[in-house]
């Protein structure tokens, strides 16, 4: 699904310049769930900045779903991000103004879906992650954990082929991230691929593989046994 | 471009923070009113004036004789000559895009010893010798009875028309008019109608106090012979007298022998050329109005513009979240540019519809205070409105372009960064 060969990225910071990432050759398959770990500093963020299409890359290349991702300009990124990506942020990042429902179907409006059909989707997925009767509700009527249900819901109304998930659980107490994991499991277990930059060691532990991140490089790459969220719950 | 959740998106925005938008949308309403009111009032002053000109042939000049100031032909410098009937002829064969060629004779004047005689009554007034044309040239409502006619001037009958202003000074209020006599320098006229001249300029009393005859009872009256006092000369609607003029010149310079080079011989007033200056000075007041206006409202755009710059980096973020989610950077910028238009038209229709009110009140202060003299209904045409709607438009899309090429400039990664 995500094939990326000998990537490199540096920033420019006044005259010196910054290597951030220093050679990186990593690839998902389909349906995995894959946390990204590393302290801060270490690159993860810039790495799926990378992979979300915000941030191009210097060296190397990336291939998603079989296609080539380079030289992109701005609408054609768009246009990918719509169809390929759905993104679930630290801090949520929902439309204050835009009610729950409004925020889930967005991704669909820029995708030119119909009014009417754009509704029942977003309305279908708010149900999926439990919100159905807070779809009315602005953002800040909802609690932490509302919001980034809500965020998740909004991520995946676009059917998109690879979740990336940054900190989703940062902000978030214990057990509502734990509530927040149950629901990304879920969602991984009914077949979609998930990426997820923690640095959380309990976060990382409910998904299928970690991959270490230091100083731009990665030092460890496992496949784990699952730890299910539910239990917590 | 005209979705329901685009609009509904727009009015989001504008009504988040209602009285930053009222402010920003002031600026433009002002604008669009100064200029309406300067152009309706520019409209009032030129309906007042083209009032005053009334229903007079403008295409039209007056022509007299002022003295040789060159020898010619063996004839001295500082002759007099006088117009003849054969002029007139002469000016109609050889200048056909004229409409019409009055000749005039004229006794009494301003200030004149009393010239006419009813019964024990006196007055002096203004006495022309004129052809039937003149009506057309020089507008009078005739009150009762008829003007002179072409069998008047075949038969040189003694009749003659009087204005109200005659009527009042020699008769008595209710006398009856038509069919009496009054006296003209010692000749016995006939009263066969009574005029009514529409002027309202300075001396307007003046013009009703003038006798018309016809123009052969005159000459025959008055011992003028196949003399000629002076023309009013109206050229076709399709042609222009100022153009036609020298043409009418040359023919009378060659009629009466003078030098063709003898520009004071024969006096003018071209009445075309005056109003044409009139109708310029019109124009020019037009454009001040347009470039002040414009100016005004050019200041309410910046601050449109300057509100939506600030609109965008308040959501920046929001921007960010959006392209995150893959909505492409052109929907973004026509998001902006829509926002900045519709702001512009609301505000705009705003001030047009208030200026619309004002020019209203105006007219009704007008109507209810009577005339002022030089001012009549102010207003604007359909014509001015959609210019200044399409003038809208344009500032709409000037104010919101720099925001939003602004909107897309950040890249979405550091405008996700934003707090």
């Amino acid at each position: 699904m995500i094939e990326i060969k000998d990537l490199h990225k540096s920033y420019k910071m006044g005259s010196n310049s910054l290597h951030v990432l220093k050679g990186i050759n990593f690839s998902v398959e389909e349906g995995e769930l894959v946390a990204i770990m590393g302290s801060s500093g270490s690159g993860k963020s810039t790495l799926l900045n990378i992979l979300g299409m915000l941030d191009v890359l210097d060296e190397g290349s990336y291939t998603l779903d079989g296609v080539p991702i380079k030289d992109l300009n701005e609408t054609k990124a768009a246009q990918y991000r719509n169809k390929f990506l759905g993104f679930v942020f630290q801090s949520f990042n929902l439309i204050n103004y835009k009610s729950a429902m409004e925020n889930v179907a967005l991704p669909l409006y820029y995708q030119k879906v119909g009014r009417k059909e754009r509704q029942e989707k977003a309305l279908k997925y708010l149900e999926q992650v439990g919100l159905r009767e807070w779809a009315d509700h602005l953002p800040s009527e909802l609690s932490g954990g509302q919001k980034q249900r809500v965020a998740i819901a909004r991520a995946m109304a676009a059917e998109p082929k690879v979740l990336l998930a940054d900190e989703p659980t940062g902000a978030l107490d214990s057990t509502t991230s734990y509530e927040v994991m149950d629901l990304i499991q879920k969602i991984n277990d009914a077949g979609n691929t998930i990426l997820i930059v923690t640095h959380e060691p309990d976060i990382a532990d409910m998904c299928k593989r970690i991959v270490h991140l230091k100083d731009g490089v990665i030092v460890e790459d496992k496949k784990i046994t699952q730890v299910r969220a539910s239990q917590y719950v | 471009m005209f979705n329901k959740d685009r609009w509904k998106e727009i009015l989001e925005v504008l009504t988040s923070n209602w009285f930053r938008t009222l402010l920003t949308a002031f600026g433009v309403f002002w604008g669009i009113l100064i200029l309406i009111v300067l152009l309706a009032a520019g409209k009032g002053l030129e309906n007042g004036i083209r009032s005053n000109f009334g229903d007079i042939a403008t295409n039209t000049m007056f022509m007299w004789t002022q003295g040789t100031s060159m020898a010619y032909k063996g004839l001295p410098k500082g002759r007099r000559f006088t117009f003849k009937l054969e002029d007139v002829a002469a000016i109609r064969q050889k200048v056909p895009e004229l409409r019409f060629v009055s000749p005039r004779n004229q006794l009494g004047g301003f200030n004149g010893a009393n010239n006419v005689v009813r019964g024990i009554k006196t007055g002096a007034f203004n006495v022309y010798g004129d052809y039937p044309d003149i009506i057309n040239q020089d507008p009078m409502g005739i009150t009762s009875g008829r003007f002179i006619n072409e069998l008047d001037i075949g038969e040189k009958r003694k009749v003659a028309v009087i204005g109200e202003g005659v009527r009042a000074s020699l008769y008595d209020v209710g006398e009856e008019v038509l069919g009496t006599y009054i006296k003209i320098q010692g000749v016995n006229f006939m009263v066969i109608g009574t005029y009514k001249k529409n002027s309202n300029d300075g001396n307007g009393e003046e013009v009703q106090k003038e006798i018309f005859i016809p123009f052969t009872s005159f000459s025959q009256a008055f011992n003028q012979g196949n003399n000629v006092g002076w023309m009013a000369i109206t050229a076709n609607d399709n042609s222009s007298i100022t153009q036609l003029k020298e043409e009418i010149f040359t023919v009378v310079r060659e009629n009466q022998k003078i030098h063709p080079q003898d520009l004071r011989a024969i006096g003018h007033f071209d009445l075309f050329e005056e109003f044409n200056k009139v109708l310029g000075l019109f124009k020019a007041m037009r454009w001040i109005a347009y470039f002040v206006g414009i100016l005004v409202l050019l200041s309410g755009v910046i601050g449109v513009s300057n509100i939506m710059l600030i609109v965008v980096k308040e959501r920046t973020k929001e921007i960010g979240i959006r392209r995150a989610l893959g909505e492409n950077p052109w929907s973004i910028q026509l998001q902006i540019i829509m926002e900045s238009i519709f702001l512009t038209m609301i505000s705009g229709m705003a001030g047009i519809s208030f200026g619309a009110l004002v020019i209203y009140l105006i007219n009704y202060f007008l109507e209810n205070n009577g005339p002022v003299e030089m001012f009549l209904n102010p207003s604007v045409g359909l014509g001015v409105v959609l210019t200044a709607l399409n003038i809208l438009v344009v500032s709409g899309l000037l104010a919101g372009f720099i925001p939003a090429q602004s909107a897309i400039k950040v890249r979405p990664i550091e405008a996700l960064r934003t707090e």
